[in-house]
């Protein structure tokens, strides 16, 4: 782990007798991005009625049998390659035992001893430089369905369209130190997968989920705390809001010279605590044996050399370049590569106007007005090649930045481009000296007695008449032009 | 007419291609067979309405291009039909319909042939005498107090009491090998992932496969041919071209070397064994055969490696009947684990109960690698014993069971000496490999005997073909009395 000292890492629990250092490791389950399920055809389309999109194979009938989908083993390759980590020419699929109801099998296919993906690693942005968090495993397994527990007062529902569904599930090292860390973690994983287009990474419709181990230990001691697992938590806020409690609690118990006992927790986000589930006493013995319905998965070197090739430029890259190409500063480069439509709307907007003015643009009121209107760069209403105009109308002096401001607003509600707008609309900057000279005389004709102030040494009034340019020349003077005729004509 | 059902599945073929029988006298005949034997209790479900109407649209439209054309045949009640009730010979899934059909018996009826019944069988294949049927025991028709063998029982009884042409089981462990030895029938294992598996309900799965149980040798190539296909829906389906067994069964097997294997002599063997298995040599060395002596070390591990491997995976297996999508549900219980409890308590019979609690136990933390870790690396050893020998020899002699038919009721309070009858058999599931049980002859109580062929993997054809040559030269003629008519 290599912390570059830029600012200063600071997030300690202090107790009263002593300070502590929070570990942190998570396991992420993202789902993977295909059209039908790990081991059966039902699609995995979000959103459809209850027990739509349930194959045979998805509910365990009797006799039925798993197969799996290739495309699945692909997706996982691609993004092992994409966290960095060894591809494994051979896996095994294992059955995780045990009974619920809207398990159908009786058992979850996963894999337990020979993962699909291996060792590997993801490289964070923190404010005290950039950190490399370690990723222990990817493998593939089965979602379960869901149980509706709310639906009837004495019974419980079950909806199996997430059964079979094929996740990931990303393990990582203990190397998270703090909430941020955990924040820039997650975000990082799911920029990285959706580059791959390997998981959509959408937490609302559960796509990443993640349980989260976390444990204390004095600052400076080396051995590992005892750690708890906080499940069902499926937000950063959450992740973050339930790291603090469980930190603060396991604290609060060493202090008091108590033990802390290995165990599993939910977190309330009612009440934003955690609460024990089930102790180490209690866990489950899922008796673990390989799938005898499935044979060992054996990957040809060459499939992953394929899969390699033709992996997209993913964030770590394309930063660096953006960074080279277009002279952004890593700040820039960092919020521009965060989602691959903002990188590839910023490279169609740079190619055809200024890099620099359309970075700031964009991460300035761009950015605000798709907050503003919860939208996103793919449904943005003004296009890369408009906003390039307007860059350009800016960058060219045709108008001012402040009349840029009201080209963008008509932009936004027409989705015009700007060059119609400022053509139809008059915008144009007024940038001719003598049209500008003309005004200029207007005004100073006009306020003798100001002029005399200001030559008599009261220069502040220089912005006054500025002000009185643009406001006789509807906004459009140009603001440089407007300076050097108006200094040149106070002194005559 | 009025005996063409005690003739081989060929001639009856034969006799439907030259119309000297319709497809519907035949059925009829069959169904008239069937309601006479209820005594056996080798049907769990008939379908003789569907049965007599496929037989009139074969009349009307007869194709004899096909391999089994014309034929009525009785199933295994462990392959899914579609809209035919489907048990497992279990209570959990006395009420379970299913709402698709097998691979073996969808290219059973693709070839021609249609649904008779199902077949009495024990409790998802668990057994060796069908005495663990929540549809009560199977009668061998070699006599009314003798158990047909399992768990393929109700298949082998109907068989050898003419209740159908030929039939199909399933073999995790011996299950249509012994049955075949116990009525003097001929049972096939095919090679592991020659039959697809998709759509039987599954015992244990790295061990079962579904074979043929005919009258002769050459039925079972017949059938063998229309029942076994690559399946995609099967991860462990073998890929390989179609093969026609029956066209190339050849009685000539001259030069060919077979193996005995000096660890099939068991203690307490009945001489009558031992005489089948010597009269079984002469006969194959008579017809140019050379025997050769072999050793296959790790035999006797491979009965308690088996009672590991099968129920470990059977445990979960049967994990999916937990009365929550379909089958049995019990009405009993205050909340989910109750109704788990009960559902599972009320739905499945001891033996099946018995292997459930084995299976978890050998796959629990701390007890899994003493058990079924180990067991797996022994498996290999039984695997690399077999695959050594089959570098020197074409095939292995051995005898099917360690005993005839026992009696009903007899071995059912003592579950190792029921274990114990699939101690020739189960070797050969754990290897994966093809073998063949012929009837040999019979013991001093009249009592019918096999001798089992195992070839190496997908090794078919050379089996058929011993099997062929030694039905021929063996003189065993099956002749049960109708006792029960």
């Amino acid at each position: 782990m290599v912390v570059m000292s830029k600012g200063k890492f600071d997030y300690f629990v202090n107790g009263e007798k002593e300070k502590y250092e929070v570990v942190i490791g998570l396991e992420v389950h993202a789902q993977v991005l295909s059209n039908s399920k790990l081991f059966s055809g039902s699609s995995t389309k979000f959103g459809a009625d209850p027990n739509k999109q349930v194959s045979l194979i998805d509910s365990a009938f009797p006799g039925m049998l798993p197969v799996i989908n290739e495309e699945c083993v692909k997706q996982a390759v691609r993004t092992g390659l994409g966290l960095n980590a060894k591809i494994n020419n051979y896996s095994v699929f294992d059955r995780k035992n045990y009974f619920y109801a809207d398990l159908p099998q009786g058992y979850q296919i996963s894999q337990y001893k020979n993962p699909i993906v291996g060792e590997g690693k993801v490289l964070l942005d923190m404010p005290y430089g950039s950190k490399e968090i370690g990723i222990e495993r990817l493998h593939l397994e089965q979602d379960a369905g869901k149980s509706i527990h709310d639906m009837d007062p004495s019974s419980t529902y079950v909806d199996l369209n997430r059964s079979g569904i094929a996740l990931m599930e990303i393990v990582s090292k203990p190397d998270l130190r703090s909430p941020d860390e955990v924040n820039a973690y997650i975000k990082k994983l799911r920029t990285i997968m959706r580059y791959l287009g390997t998981c959509d990474g959408n937490m609302q419709e559960g796509s990443l989920r993640a349980d989260v181990n976390v444990s204390v230990r004095k600052v400076g001691d080396k051995k590992l705390g005892t750690r708890c697992e906080i499940k069902n938590v499926n937000s950063i806020k959450f992740m973050q809001m339930a790291i603090e409690y469980e930190a603060y609690r396991q604290v609060e118990l060493l202090e008091d010279g108590k033990e802390i006992d290995q165990e599993t927790r939910l977190f309330d986000t009612k009440k934003n605590e955690t609460r024990s589930m089930r102790s180490k006493e209690d866990a489950h013995d899922y008796r673990y044996f390989p799938d005898p319905d499935l044979l060992p998965l054996k990957l040809e070197q060459k499939l992953i050399d394929d899969l390699k090739k033709s992996l997209p430029e993913l964030p770590d890259k394309k930063k660096e370049r953006f960074i080279k190409e277009y002279g952004l500063n890593s700040y820039e480069a960092n919020v521009l590569v965060s989602e691959k439509e903002i990188s590839d709307y910023y490279e169609e907007v740079a190619k055809l106007s200024d890099k620099k003015l359309a970075a700031t643009w964009m991460m300035g009121d761009l950015f605000a007005m798709l907050n503003d209107k919860s939208l996103n760069i793919s449904t943005s209403p003004i296009s890369a090649k408009n906003f390039a105009g307007l860059i350009q109308s800016i960058k060219s002096g045709e108008i001012s930045g402040r009349i840029a401001k009201e080209v963008f607003e008509i932009m936004v509600e027409s989705g015009d481009d700007p060059r119609k707008i400022i053509e139809t609309k008059g915008m144009k900057q007024q940038s001719d000296p003598k049209e500008l000279e003309k005004i200029i005389n207007e005004i100073l004709s006009k306020d003798k007695d100001k002029v005399n102030q200001y030559k008599a040494g009261k220069e502040k009034l220089f912005g006054f008449f500025v002000g009185q340019v643009m406001k006789l020349s509807g906004g459009k003077a140009n603001p440089q032009l407007t300076n050097e005729i108006l200094k040149k004509l106070l002194k005559g | 007419m009025s005996n063409i059902t005690n003739q081989s599945l060929s001639e009856i073929l034969e006799s439907v291609k030259s119309k000297k029988i319709s497809s519907l006298e035949l059925t009829q005949a069959y169904i008239k067979n069937i309601e006479n034997a209820k005594k056996l209790n080798a049907f769990v479900t008939t379908t003789f309405d569907q049965a007599l109407e496929n037989a009139k649209k074969f009349d009307n439209k007869p194709n004899n291009d096909l391999l089994l054309h014309g034929i009525p045949l009785a199933v295994k009640d462990l392959f899914c039909t579609e809209n035919i009730k489907t048990t497992a010979g279990s209570n959990i899934l006395n009420n379970f319909v299913p709402s698709y059909e097998s691979t073996v018996t969808k290219n059973l009826w693709d070839s021609g042939a249609f649904l008779l019944g199902k077949l009495n069988c024990d409790e998802f294949a668990m057994g060796s005498s069908n005495e663990t049927s929540f549809f009560g025991n199977v009668i061998n028709p070699v006599g009314d107090q003798l158990v047909p063998g399992g768990s393929s029982g109700g298949s082998s009884s109907a068989l050898a009491a003419d209740l159908t042409p030929a039939t199909i089981g399933t073999d995790t462990g011996g299950s249509i090998r012994q049955p075949a030895s116990f009525t003097g029938t001929v049972g096939l294992k095919p090679t592991y992932g020659l039959c697809s598996r998709w759509g039987i309900v599954a015992f244990a799965s790295s061990l079962d496969q579904a074979g043929p149980m005919t009258k002769t040798v050459s039925d079972c190539a017949i059938m063998l041919e229309a029942m076994s296909s690559f399946d995609e829906k099967d991860s462990t389906s073998i890929n390989k071209k179609k093969e026609t067994y029956s066209k190339n069964l050849k009685d000539n097997i001259k030069g060919m070397k077979i193996g005995i294997p000096k660890e099939y002599r068991v203690d307490n063997m009945p001489n009558d064994i031992d005489e089948l298995w010597e009269k079984g040599k002469k006969i194959l060395k008579d017809l140019g055969a050379e025997l050769i002596d072999i050793s296959l070390p790790h035999t006797k591990y491979a009965l308690p490696t088996y009672y590991i491997v099968a129920p470990a995976e059977a445990s979960s297996n049967l994990a999916r009947y937990d009365g929550v999508r379909y089958g049995h549900r019990s009405q009993k219980g205050k909340d989910l684990i109750e109704m788990y409890e009960n559902t599972r308590s009320e739905g499945f019979g001891d033996e099946v109960k018995r292997r459930i609690l084995i299976g978890t136990y050998v796959l629990s933390s701390g007890y899994y690698d003493a058990y079924y870790l180990k067991a797996q690396k022994v498996r290999q050893l039984i695997k690399k014993d077999f695959d050594d020998n089959f570098t020197k020899v074409d095939a292995i002699l051995t005898p099917s069971t360690p005993s005839s038919a026992f009696k009903i009721g007899e071995k059912t309070n003592n579950p190792v000496s029921m274990y114990l009858n699939d101690i020739f058999t189960v070797p050969v599931n754990l290897a994966g490999l093809p073998a063949l049980s012929l009837p040999a002859g019979l013991d001093k109580q009249g009592y019918p005997l096999g001798l089992q062929l195992i070839g190496k993997a997908l090794d078919e054809q050379k089996i058929l073909n011993i099997g062929y040559a030694f039905e021929k030269n063996c003189g065993y003629k099956n002749e049960i009395k109708k006792w029960w008519s």
